[in-house]
Order: structure tokens, then C-alpha cells, then sequence
């Protein structure tokens, strides 16, 4: 029998049956398969958060080592080649395999929750764009691992990345491994932006919608449009080293700066994706323990895709010294003196929010108001680099080592940190220990400062940045070792975060739905919340639904309690893009082993390319190609094509 | 601290060379406004958490929730006042790199610099071929005059900053990138590699030794001439070597050692430090640098020699007279 | 008492009708990427031949008797796609298979002949950047060329399994939309380094 095209879906309130039958039909099989084949956005995005988080350990403990051969002038704990490949993977872990997949791991599990909806508009590509997160950052590990890990920095600049000098595995670990990254994070980004148009619950308009949701919104466009050029870059220099092709060689007619604009033009859009979602965060958290809405909610969203329009123009000042003609560099210089300004209002907002609220001091609350301040010194710090006669002093020095500590760790590490205090009653049902939270925050707050703070002066006094060691000049021994005693301090910080996350799983206290009396709809569904999310799919009238009556803003309030029961099948609500009106009934796909399938087949055929084996590369384009038809195929579940006609 | 300000070597909040001095008042005025920033958005923010303080013993569930005051303005004044110190930097950001962008038009003196993994190559050009020599990672200047420097890079990126007396430029392999010093009082100027360029980017350093212009003459008159012939045995022995061994790959001119992949050490007694930068110039180091080299500077490109105490003592002789 | 804001939708489509789905979105979005990462192949051939000197082009009059037919090949392999496409919208088998298996064939031949034409070449991808450029380029969007037969013969397949109708067509509106998007990207490919040469670029 032919299931209808069309459907008018049922609005009733919530009943155990309901409940019930939405579980029989959402909940994940235990065991092995349901490990490998879940697309439940909440699991993926705690995978994405734990494997981030052990990622942030391990690029950590990379930094220690190196602050122990830098806690004294002229030691040789480490040789040179040790110390490249620390201070390269170190820069690689983090910035890669920590601070865009934490952002990923918490907006996948936040969106949807906060969004109204029953999971990502693209459960399967969820999944995918984990498993290659987690392959490819194996990928790049085992080059590590092996002594082959990258050794020409983050940036890995060409000709230092070339064949000629760089003859071993450690860039081809670092290109193809970057390479695949890529095609996570693309993915990912992708299903980001179709979500965020097209799975709303009704009535969530565009500006109604968490502040967050506009920062991964913002990043993921951005990030769609800029990472093809680092993957381009890395491959043409896996051509140039392997098949000789010159794209970056001189001699060949090739331009080292081709390198530069390529990596750079992805390079700048990039740091801002990483922390636009975290200052979402903040916006969306820092509120709710002031006890107030944000201030200047239109303000801080229109700012967060101002900032990101604008970081597509400032590339080139990664490249002041490089001897461009002075017009293009007075446009840049320009341009990133300019791009302090929309990243001010936010923290307008937010000190103005704290001020015109009563403050409830709790550690989240901590760590999302302190990170103003951390911002703030990195923000000044990345004013002064963008003056180009001031850069041509300041780049490359431990100046710049010092801003990007603070506008990563402060715009970032912190958010997240505090996002974890304020969404873990949320994820498990248990508070995390708010005692050992002060420890927890005061250890890294003050590590931090002692550590990266003086390294200011330490450029200003003309330390270069990767160096594996440096000469006893005035000022230089003292601060550096001050720097080593508080990233020694900051350690133990993040260890106790962690800690606290370990006992609390345990012996946490019970968190209810709504633990901090929060506003928006994650707190209206249980902690943690069942497979289906919303038993019921809630109507939005504002942006804080659940503090409609205390704000009394008039008009109409939102309906949570009843709402589409969608209860037919695996569904969820389709809504239009800007105003968030019903338009279509999504199904939604079953677990699959599509994504871990096509993981495998893409692994086995990047290693094939590293070790040049072509048989390995055939049979994982094979995997590939057969894992994506079989994905793709048009599923009669999923309405993509009609069912058969019933004869007799 | 103050001490150390002024005399870090690599510290540039104090300037000897003209283009170096247009960039501090600009350096200083943006680190003061970014600490008074920091200074204001702290009280601020103290200000912010400690005005309705809430009893410490409330959850945050019981703390009720209101509307509050409408706090568009801080944002509103804050962008303003924001906006005009950022704007002064803007302005003063255009009129600096107007003025020190270009190269002296008239430069007095006009060098080629190559750098090389890890050491750097300074060609002296002249009117005539006769005037024109290299030497390596000490370059003498004249005081007070504009010296325009051609920068290329044989292999990698490398870049060449002298803190006190200019800004960073970059050596990119494939074009020839120009900067200019001029030095403003007599002395020793440090200067680093600035971009990350293999195992030991750490340990390429140059110094820039500006002198009177009557000095500068003088060295420039000592470095023209070839080396002198040994006069003692161990002299003769030890240019024998030199010839058979280093000549590989460094030159002296007036003898057979004519490569050049390597320092050129004519006058290799008239410099100050060795192994660019790495090392002071005295017996001691010049015979631990000669014979095990990969010990102090390891994975460059010169070798470990092996030599037997006589031939180091032999050697030592012959470069002792490379004055 | 405030009213209470509750939608009530009816008569809401059931999964993917017509060209609206998530499923277009998502093909859209991908698109996109590709579309970007075509835009830095061809930057890079413009700031490379910018930066080189005269000379750096190893065609300064490229040959186009192969190439423009080509291009008109791919064009018309654009039409019959969109005929394919049409024909599920209107019920006819017979003009989507026709479509869908046209557009198959003209593109397979473009793909042979872009062949031809490399082996014809007297350059190699080792040869100069200029050379290494045309190769990765025009390789690159022959990869995609690739992808897109792959689709096609799906797309065929998938109607001779009589999976689509007027009203579930997004699969065949996604990939006949990717069919599309190979094709512009060809023009823009072709325009740089065959025709802008002619128009002073690089001489």
C-alpha cells in the first residue's frame, strides 16, 4: 500500500506510550553494532568531545617537554630534529584535532537540543565526519609516533616542506593526513548549514536562534568555502615531493608565497572558526548566571558573521615580512586593524550582560567571564601585529607565541571549559563538583597568566619563535622559566578538569532537567535526554522559551508541553529557513554501517598514498565508491523513491 | 627589568637605526593603549561581577531572572571610544610604512645578502670587480648612512632582522627582497634569522658592526686583501689542509680553497663570533667548531673532521693568520 | 493571559517531494566546496603567471580544435541531462533513460578525448608549473567528470528500477544539479587556459 504523500501531523501532548513508542524507534541497538552504527547525534558528539579532549592532553604534554628544554638557556634535553617535531605536532594537535572538534563535538550535541529538533539534518554524514576525524587523527599520530611526524610547524612552509629538504615521510604524514582531515571538517560543515536552515522547530526564526548556533552557523560556511584551499595546498606539495610537479619551487616557475596565500587564506577564516562557536557559547551560558538576557543579542549576531566577512580579507597579514608592495599591505593592515571592532561588540555584550545582572559566581560562570579578559589581551596583542611596522618587529618573535596562547587558550580552551561546567548536567544527569571546580579554575587561570603573560616581554626583548634553545641574554633566562612553572601549573588546572569529570560520571550530584533555571530549550527535555530528544515537538515564540512568564515580554509564549508528536516513524520537522515555518516531515535514516565503511575505505587508501601503493589506493577507492552507492542508494524509508505497486 | 630592556641584544624598545627608530614611538603607543585597555576592561569587569552581589548561598535557580537594564549603550559608546585609538594607529600605520617602506634612493653602500642553511653570505659590491668581496655573518657598515641590503635565500626561507636597527624582512627563495639600515650611533648590532628554517634556525645569527666612516674604510681595505702566505711550518701544514679539506666547500682567497657552499674565511680572524653566531671567536671554540662541529651547532652541514691534536694545532697556526 | 504560540501544520509533505529535500541542500552544499576548490586552482594559475615571466606559458596560442568540440560536447551532455530529468517529471520513461544514457555516453567522450589530448601534449606534469598546473586542473575536474558518469549511470540504472516519479525526483534533481556544476566548471577551466591567452594574459 502507498504511503501518502502528504500528511497532516498530529499535535497531543506527551503520555508514557508516546514516550515508549519514540524509543522503541530512536534508541540505538546495544552492544558492538549500535557502537559502529550509531548516528545519534548526542553519541557522536561526546566522541567528538572525549577524543578532543584526549587530543588536548596530548598536544599539552608535547608543550611540556618542550618548556622543560626551554625552562634553561642552552639545554639539550632535546635535539633539534625532536624539538621540530614537538613544536610542529604540538601546533598540529591543537589547532586541528582539538580546537575545531571540540567546537563540532558540542555544537552536534547541542544543536538539535537547542533547536527543537529530533538530530542533525544529515544523521549518517554526522557520523562519517567523526570517523574520519578519528582516522585521520590516527593518521597523522602514527606519523608522530614513528618519528615521521611534521617538523616544519603548523604552517609548514615551503621550500623547508619540499622533497630537497625535508627527504623523510614527515610532510607526507602531514600532507595526506590534512588532506583527509579535510574531508571531515567539510562535512561536517555541510551539515551544519543545511540543519541550521532547514531543521528548526517551528517558530524558531533566525533571530531567535542561540547564539551558538550562530557562531558554528558562521564557522561552517566559512570553513566550507576555505578549507578546499588547504587541501589544495597540501596536495600540490604532496605532488611537488612525490610526482615532481612545481608549484612551489622556483626553478620550476613555482612561487614559495603560492604556499603562504593558499595556507593563509585558509589559515586566517580558520582561527576565527575556531573560536566564533566558543564565543557562542559564552553568550548563550554567560546569561543564564546573570540571570538576564543577553545584551545586544541582534548586535553580537550580526558581529559574529561581520567578523568572519571581515577575516576573509586579512589573510596577508600573516605575510607582512615577506616583501609585498606596500599598497596591498596597507589594505591588509587596514583591514586587521578594522577586525577588532565587530569582536569588541561581543565583549561589550558581555560585560554590559554582567553588569545590568546579578552575577550568581559558579565555576562556569568563572571561566565564561574570565575569558573576557583573556580575549581582551589577546586581542590587544593581535591590534599590535597588525600594524605592519610594528609587525615587522614583533612577527616571529615569542610576542606573537603570546598573543596566539591567549586568543586560542582564553577564546577557546576556557569557553569550553566553562561549556563543560554548564552543559555536563545536561549530558549525564550529574553536576559536575563545584569545589573542585574553584581548584580547577583558579590553577589554570593563574598557570596560565604566569606562563604566557611575561612571554610578552620575552618578544618584546626579541626571543624567536622555534628556536630548541636560546643564549643566555639579559631577561631571557628568568621569563622563560617563569613560562615552564606556569604551563607546569596550567597542566595541573586541566588535570583537575579532568579529574572532576571522572568522579562526577561516578559520584556526581543528580542534575535535574533544569538545573540553572536556564532559558532555552535544551533545559526543557530530561538529563540526559532520551534518544528521541523532544517527545514533543515545541512551537517558539521567543528566545528564551522557558523564561517566557519571568521576562513578560507579551505577545504569544511558546507551547512545550504540546506540540507535532511526530510518532510515524524515525521524524522529525523540516522548517523554512528564516521564519521556521512546518514544510515538510523529515524521515529520518536508521543506524548504518555506511559511514565506519566508507572511514575504512578512505584509510586504506590514504595510507595506500603515503606508501605509494596503488593496489591499496584501488581497493579503498573501491570501498569508497561502493560504501557511497550503497549510502546513497534510494532508500524507500527515506521517501526518495516510490514504493513498489501492490498487485492483487 | 629596565636594565634588560635596554640591553637584550634581539630587544627593539630601543633603536640605534634609522628605520628601526620610525617603528618604536608606533610600537609604544599601541603596547600603551593595549595595556590601558587591558587596565580598563579589568576594573570593568571587577566592577561588573561585584555590583549586586548576589548571597553566596543561593543556587542559581533561586536567584530569579529579570529583565534588567537596557545595556545597548555600552556597546554603542564602547565601539566609539574604541574606534578612535584604532583609528590614530590606522593613521600613524599609513605614514610609517610611507616613510620607511622604500629603499634609500641613494644608498652608500649596497650589499647582497644570501642566506643559507644556517649561515649568512654577505657579498659587498664595488664599481669595479676589485672592490667588490664576500665575507660571512659579520657586516660592517658605515655610521650614519643609508645601506641598502639585496636579500636572497639559496635554499629555504630564512629572514633578516636586526632588532635595533631595522625590521624583519623575508629571504624567499626564487626573488631578490630589498630592506635598508641605517645606523645611527657606532656599535654591535645582533641579528637573528626570523623564519623557521630547518635544525638550526636557532643558531643563525650575523652581527652588525657599524663604524665611523674612516674605520669602515679600513676594514673594508683589510678584508679586500687576499691571505697571506704561511711563514711557519705548522702555518704551511695547516694551509695544506685547509686546501685539501675545507677547501671542499669554504674559499680563502690567495689560496687554492675555493668553494663556495661555505663561509668565506679570508679575514675569518677579524670577526668577533663563528658558526654564525653560535660561538665566540677564540682558540678553544675555533678548535672544537673545526674538529666536532656536529657536537656544538648538530645538524649542520659541516662534518665532523676527526683530527689529530697536530693537525688541530696546525690548523689553529694557518687561521690565526687570516686576520 | 498570554496566547500560546502552536503550529498546526497540515497537509505537510512527507519526505523529499519534488526538487525540495535536504538531500538537494546537502548536494548543494557540496557544490559549493568543489566549486571553491576549483576557484584556488585557478588563482593559483593567475598568480603564477602573474609573478613568472613571459615565456611562462607553454601554450601562448593554445590549440583548440580539440578542445572547443569538447566543450560543445559537454554543453549538450548538460542538455541531456536536463532532458533526462524532464522526462521524470513527465512521466516518460523513455525520455529520462534517453537523457540520463546520452549524457552518459557524450560524457564519456569528452573524457576520452581530454586524453588524447594530454597524451598529445609535448609537456608532462614535471615539466614546468605551468604545466604541472594544467594537469592537476583539468585532472582534477576530470575526476569529477568521473564522479559524475558514475552518477549518471546510477541515475540511469535507479529509473530503469522504476525508482522516481514526478514527486520523488530530489535524487535526480541532486545529481543532474552536480551534472551542471561539472559542466560551469569546465567553462571556467577552459576560459583560463585556452581562451585568456588569446586575450593578452600570460604574453
Amino acid at each position: 500500500m502507498k504511503a501518502p504523500d502528504y500528511r497532516t501531523p498530529r499535535v497531543g501532548i506527551d503520555s508514557a506510550e508516546h514516550q515508549a513508542k519514540l524509543y522503541r524507534i530512536w534508541e540505538t541497538a546495544p552492544g558492538v553494532k549500535g557502537f559502529f552504527t550509531t548516528v545519534d547525534h548526542k553519541v557522536i558528539g561526546i566522541r567528538y568531545i572525549v577524543t578532543a579532549f584526549i587530543f588536548l592532553a596530548l598536544g599539552g604534554m608535547e608543550a611540556l617537554v618542550m618548556r622543560m628544554q626551554l625552562a634553561r638557556p642552552n639545554m639539550a634535553l632535546l635535539t633539534p630534529d625532536q624539538y621540530n617535531q614537538l613544536f610542529s605536532t604540538h601546533g598540529m594537535t591543537m589547532i586541528f584535532l582539538y580546537a575545531s572538534p571540540i567546537l563540532s563535538g558540542f555544537s552536534n550535541y547541542l544543536w538539535p537540543l537547542l533547536l527543537g529538533s529530533r538530530d542533525m539534518a544529515f544523521p549518517r554524514l554526522n557520523a562519517l565526519s567523526y570517523w574520519i576525524y578519528l582516522a585521520s587523527g590516527l593518521f597523522l599520530y602514527a606519523g608522530f609516533l614513528t618519528g615521521n611526524g611534521p617538523n616544519d610547524g603548523w604552517f609548514n612552509y615551503v621550500p623547508n616542506a619540499s622533497r630537497p629538504f625535508n627527504p623523510g615521510l614527515n610532510e607526507d604524514f602531514y600532507a595526506l593526513g590534512m588532506v583527509f582531515l579535510g574531508i571531515s571538517v567539510t562535512v561536517g560543515a555541510a551539515n551544519f548549514i543545511v540543519t541550521a536552515f532547514r531543521t528548526r522547530a517551528p517558530g524558531m526564526s533566525i533571530n531567535r536562534l542561540p547564539i551558538m548556533v550562530w557562531g558554528t552557523l558562521t564557522a561552517s560556511v566559512a570553513n566550507l568555502i576555505v578549507v578546499p584551499a588547504v587541501s589544495l595546498a597540501f596536495f600540490m606539495l604532496w605532488m611537488d615531493r612525490q610526482f615532481g610537479t612545481h608549484f612551489f619551487d622556483a626553478a620550476g616557475g613555482g612561487q614559495a608565497l603560492l604556499w603562504q596565500h593558499l595556507f593563509w587564506i585558509f589559515g586566517h577564516p580558520w582561527v576565527y572558526a575556531i573560536v566564533l562557536p566558543a564565543m557562542g557559547m559564552v553568550s548563550d551560558g554567560l546569561p543564564v548566571f546573570c540571570r538576564r538576557p543577553l545584551v545586544g543579542y541582534s548586535l553580537v549576531a550580526l558581529s559574529t558573521v561581520a567578523t568572519m566577512i571581515l577575516g576573509f580579507g586579512v589573510w596577508v597579514h600573516h605575510m607582512f615580512a615577506t616583501g609585498l608592495p606596500g599598497l596591498g599591505l596597507a589594505f591588509f593592515s587596514g583591514a586587521s586593524i578594522a577586525i577588532t571592532l565587530p569582536s569588541a561588540v561581543a565583549v561589550f555584550a558581555w560585560i554590559a550582560t554582567i553588569w545590568h545582572g546579578r552575577p550568581v559566581i559558579t565555576t562556569a560562570f568563572l571561566f565564561f567571564s574570565s575569558m573576557i579578559l583573556l580575549f581582551v589581551i589577546g586581542g590587544v596583542s593581535g591590534f599590535m601585529t597588525a600594524s605592519v611596522p610594528v609587525d615587522w618587529q614583533l612577527t616571529d618573535t615569542y610576542f606573537v607565541v603570546a598573543h596566539l596562547h591567549y586568543v586560542l587558550i582564553g577564546i577557546n580552551v576556557f569557553p569550553v571549559v566553562g561549556a563543560t561546567y554548564f552543559w555536563f548536567p545536561k549530558m549525564s544527569g550529574k553536576f559536575l563538583d563545584e569545589k573542585l571546580g574553584r581548584w580547577n579554575f583558579w590553577t589554570m587561570f593563574i598557570g596560565f597568566n604566569v606562563a604566557f603573560l611575561p612571554m610578552h616581554l620575552t618578544g618584546l626583548l626579541g626571543m624567536p619563535r622555534r628556536v630548541y634553545t636560546y643564549n643566555d641574554y639579559p631577561g631571557w633566562a628568568t621569563l622563560n622559566l617563569l613560562t615552564s612553572v606556569g604551563a607546569f601549573i596550567f597542566a595541573v588546572g586541566v588535570l583537575l578538569f579532568f579529574v572532576n569529570v571522572l568522579k562526577s560520571l561516578r559520584v556526581g550530584a543528580k542534575a535535574s532537567a533544569n538545573p540553572w533555571d536556564g532559558p532555552t530549550l535544551e533545559w526543557s527535555v530530561p538529563s540526559p535526554p532520551p534518544a528521541y530528544n523532544f517527545a514533543v515537538i515545541p512551537t517558539v515564540a521567543s528566545r528564551h522559551p522557558l523564561w517566557e512568564s519571568r521576562l513578560e515580554e507579551g505577545g504569544t509564549v511558546s507551547s512545550l508541553d504540546r506540540g507535532l508528536l511526530l510518532d510515524q516513524g524515525k521524524e522529525t520537522i523540516a522548517t523554512s529557513a528564516l521564519d521556521a515555518q512546518p514544510d515538510m516531515i523529515l524521515e529520518m535514516p536508521e543506524d548504518s554501517y555506511a559511514p565506519v565503511v566508507l572511514t575504512a575505505g578512505l584509510s586504506v587508501l590514504f595510507v595506500g598514498l603515503l606508501l605509494r601503493n596503488w593496489i591499496a589506493v584501488g581497493v579503498g577507492a573501491v570501498i569508497v565508491a561502493g560504501g557511497i552507492l550503497a549510502w546513497l542508494w534510494p532508500s524507500r524509508e527515506l521517501r526518495e523513491r516510490e514504493p513498489e505497486v501492490a498487485h492483487g | 627589568m629596565s636594565n634588560a630592556l635596554n640591553s637584550s641584544p634581539l630587544g627593539y624598545l630601543d633603536a640605534a637605526g634609522t628605520h628601526a627608530q620610525r617603528i618604536l614611538p608606533l610600537t609604544l603607543y599601541t603596547l600603551v593603549i593595549s595595556i590601558v585597555v587591558c587596565v580598563v576592561i579589568t576594573v570593568l569587569l571587577w566592577l561588573a561581577i561585584r555590583r549586586n552581589p548576589v548571597d553566596s548561598r543561593l543556587a542559581v535557580h533561586e536567584v530569579p531572572v529579570e529583565r534588567g537594564g537596557n545595556g545597548l549603550r555600552w556597546i554603542s559608546v564602547g565601539l566609539s571610544i574604541s574606534a578612535i585609538p584604532l583609528l590614530v594607529a590606522l593613521v600613524w600605520t599609513m605614514m610609517v610604512l610611507a616613510a620607511i617602506a622604500s629603499p634609500p634612493k641613494k644608498p652608500a653602500l649596497v650589499l647582497d645578502i644570501t642566506a643559507r642553511q644556517w649561515w649568512w653570505d654577505v657579498h659587498y659590491n664595488g664599481e669595479r670587480p676589485s672592490d667588490a668581496f664576500d665575507t660571512a655573518n659579520e657586516i660592517h657598515i658605515p655610521v650614519g648612512q643609508p645601506v641598502l641590503v639585496r636579500l636572497h635565500a639559496a635554499d629555504v626561507i630564512h629572514s633578516f632582522w636586526v632588532p635595533k636597527l631595522s625590521g624583519k624582512t623575508d629571504m624567499i627563495p626564487g626573488q631578490t627582497n630589498q630592506s635598508w639600515m641605517q645606523a645611527e650611533t657606532p656599535g654591535r648590532y645582533l641579528g637573528q634569522c626570523s623564519e623557521f628554517c630547518g635544525y638550526q634556525h636557532a643558531h643563525m645569527q650575523f652581527e652588525v658592526v657599524a663604524q665611523s666612516p674612516a674605520e669602515f674604510a679600513a676594514w673594508k681595505e683589510a678584508q679586500l686583501r687576499p691571505a697571506p702566505d704561511p711563514a711557519t711550518p705548522e702555518a704551511k701544514r695547516g694551509q695544506e689542509l685547509m686546501e685539501t679539506r675545507c677547501g671542499m666547500c669554504h674559499q680563502v682567497r690567495g689560496t687554492r680553497a675555493g668553494a663556495t657552499a661555505a663561509p668565506d674565511l679570508t679575514h675569518l680572524m677579524s670577526r668577533k663570533m663563528i658558526a654564525s653566531g653560535a660561538l665566540e671567536n677564540t682558540p678553544g671554540n675555533l678548535a672544537g667548531w673545526i674538529d666536532v662541529p656536529q657536537s656544538m651547532k648538530p645538524d649542520s652541514f659541516m662534518p665532523n673532521q676527526d683530527l689529530s691534536g697536530q693537525q688541530i694545532n696546525d690548523e689553529l697556526a694557518y687561521l690565526e693568520t687570516l686576520q | 493571559m498570554a496566547e500560546v504560540a502552536l503550529a498546526q501544520p497540515r497537509d505537510l509533505p512527507v519526505g523529499p517531494l519534488h526538487r525540495q529535500g535536504v538531500g538537494w541542500w546537502g548536494a548543494g552544499t557540496l557544490i559549493a566546496s568543489e566549486a571553491a576548490l576549483f576557484a584556488y586552482l585557478l588563482f593559483s594559475y593567475y598568480y603564477l603567471g602573474a609573478v613568472n615571466p613571459v615565456g611562462w606559458l607553454l601554450e601562448p596560442a593554445p590549440d583548440l580544435s580539440l578542445a572547443l568540440p569538447n566543450t560543445a560536447l559537454l554543453l549538450a551532455s548538460s542538455v541531456f541531462a536536463w532532458a533526462g530529468e524532464s522526462g521524470v517529471l513527465h512521466r516518460s520513461r523513455a525520455l529520462a533513460l534517453t537523457g540520463f544514457g546520452v549524457a552518459f555516453v557524450l560524457g564519456t567522450i569528452f573524457a576520452v578525448i581530454q586524453v588524447f589530448e594530454w597524451k598529445a601534449k609535448t609537456y608532462g606534469l614535471g615539466t614546468s608549473s605551468y604545466a604541472s598546473l594544467y594537469f592537476v586542473t583539468t585532472g582534477f575536474h576530470m575526476a569529477h567528470v568521473v564522479v559524475g558518469l558514475l552518477i549518471l549511470a546510477a541515475l540511469f540504472l535507479w529509473t530503469v528500477l522504476d525508482y522516481f516519479s514526478p514527486r520523488r525526483r530530489v535524487v535526480v534533481s541532486a545529481g543532474v544539479l552536480y551534472w551542471h556544476f561539472v559542466d560551469a566548471v569546465w567553462l571556467f577551466v577552459f576560459t583560463t587556459y585556452y581562451l585568456t591567452p588569446y586575450l593578452g594574459f600570460g604574453r
